[in-house]
């Protein structure tokens, strides 16, 4: 079984690697390119912790291959801080003691970062449908859910204030 | 996972080649929220994964004199945000948006839902109330099929080894026209239809229904069309003798089986609840559109 060369974009970079036909993009990201922030909880697609965003589409990275990333763009947890700079979202989850195992958060903030991106006033129903395949065992999600709207407000403020 | 090969033809022509020559042993692949699932608990053992969504056309929806051509690999987040679409087929829309979670959304086709030949599968009813047809390709080229003739029972389609899906058709609409699809599920997301209910309707101008289509998911080995439910709808203004007729008509058609999701009576019961109430839906649907 050869490997495949994939060339693709992770977080802005052009990156590149090598992965054979059946590893997922998760396995890809985790084992070859050291990003370990997806993580794999249930490896069908129910539990959302492998969230990255592919061509602008959130997806688990547990249900596509690795080759199927060659010449897409990918975002990972990994490039949600700006410099050691907190995204809003991450901010908020730390206020909001939106975690406490934090297995599931990357998951949560990249899949919560793209529903802020598409719409950026969302009301609670919203954010609780959106977020319904990303699982948390130790929250309940009520947290979670405040932070979202928490740093949406903080968001849509620095969005008018500029 | 032994010897196994990622493939992605930029032709159909190329992808039924590699079909062929894995003879049998090959996957075909689209949004992968099942395939990759199959294969990483070993059910499936492929030599050969061939990937569509290279194939020009495959990724996306294109109108073609009223009728909406959707490419194999087109993911159901991109078809709840096709405003044309969502407006013509609400019912397949809405149908295609209920599988799954968000990232799910981000890759579930209805191709593939269709081709994973589930009972459940929620896109189906929606697509067969709809008339949908498929464009089937292999060896001998092209041919386009009823979406009702591709699943043959659970897990099983009517599709040759060396066969695959390029395109979901749906119809051109004529006026008052509209559809809807209704599941029933003990949650309020994320899960497997206990039945679902599709049905697709054309009303005249003075509301009387003209043409009716009604398909029915869970109740039997595949989804099916239930001609008797639709005949009970057409020469009416959907009054309650109709929708009893209708409710009739469903719950004959259907043979479910007892499983954790629901038993017998209760699904035989549901099926025809869903059939009503999402006739009702279509019908206010196409009676605003006049």
């Amino acid at each position: 079984m050869s490997k495949q060369h994939v060339t693709t974009t992770v977080n802005g970079d052009p990156t590149e690697f090598l992965a054979a036909p059946g590893t997922t993009l998760l396995d890809a990201l985790r084992d070859e390119l050291g990003l370990t922030g997806a993580k794999e909880g249930c490896g069908s697609g129910d539990c959302g912790a492998c969230s990255v965003v592919v061509d602008g589409r959130l997806v688990c990275s547990c249900l596509m291959l690795a080759p199927e990333a060659e010449g897409r763009r990918i975002e990972t947890i990994e490039g949600m801080a700006q410099g050691g700079r907190l995204h809003p979202l991450q901010q908020k989850f730390l206020e909001h003691a939106a975690l406490q195992c934090g297995f599931c958060t990357p998951g949560f903030l990249v899949a919560a970062k793209a529903l802020l991106e598409r719409n950026p006033d969302p009301d609670e129903t919203e954010i609780r449908y959106w977020l319904a395949g990303n699982l948390c065992r130790c929250t309940g999600y009520d947290k979670i859910v405040r932070a979202v709207m928490d740093a949406a407000a903080e968001m849509r403020q620095v969005r008018r204030a500029s | 996972m032994p010897q196994l090969e990622y493939s992605s033809p930029s032709t159909a022509d190329d992808a039924v080649r590699a079909l062929a020559a894995a003879g049998g042993s090959a996957k075909v692949l689209a949004g992968g929220t099942d395939l990759l699932v199959q294969l990483r608990s070993g059910r499936i053992r492929p030599s050969v994964i061939v990937d569509l969504k290279r194939i020009a056309g495959a990724v996306g929806i294109r109108e073609e004199a009223g009728a909406f051509v959707i490419g194999a690999a087109t993911p159901g987040a991109v078809l709840g945000e096709h405003a044309a679409l969502s407006k013509a087929w609400p019912g397949v829309v809405e149908a295609a948006n209920l599988i799954g979670s968000t990232q799910v959304q981000g890759r579930a086709t209805l191709a593939g839902n269709l081709c994973n030949a589930s009972p459940a599968a929620d896109s189906v009813p929606a697509m067969i109330a709809a008339g949908a047809t498929c464009v089937v390709v292999g060896p001998k080229g092209r041919r386009e099929i009823p979406v009702e003739q591709v699943p043959k029972g659970p897990g099983e389609t009517s599709l040759a080894p060396d066969e695959f899906l390029l395109e979901i058709r749906l119809p051109p609409r004529p006026p008052r026209s509209a559809d809807a699809y209704l599941r029933l599920i003990p949650r309020t997301e994320m899960d497997i239809a206990v039945v679902g209910a599709g049905v697709s309707l054309t009303l005249d101008a003075e509301g009387v229904i003209t043409a009716a289509r009604v398909a029915l998911g869970a109740v039997a080995p595949t989804v099916i069309l239930v001609p008797e439910a639709g005949a009970a709808l057409v020469g009416s203004r959907l009054g309650d003798q109709a929708l009893e007729k209708l409710d009739a008509a469903a719950k004959a058609a259907a043979r479910p089986i007892s499983d954790k999701r629901g038993t017998v009576d209760y699904r035989t019961n549901i099926a025809g609840v869903l059939a009503r109430r999402a006739a009702t839906i279509a019908y206010q649907r196409a009676e605003s559109r006049a």
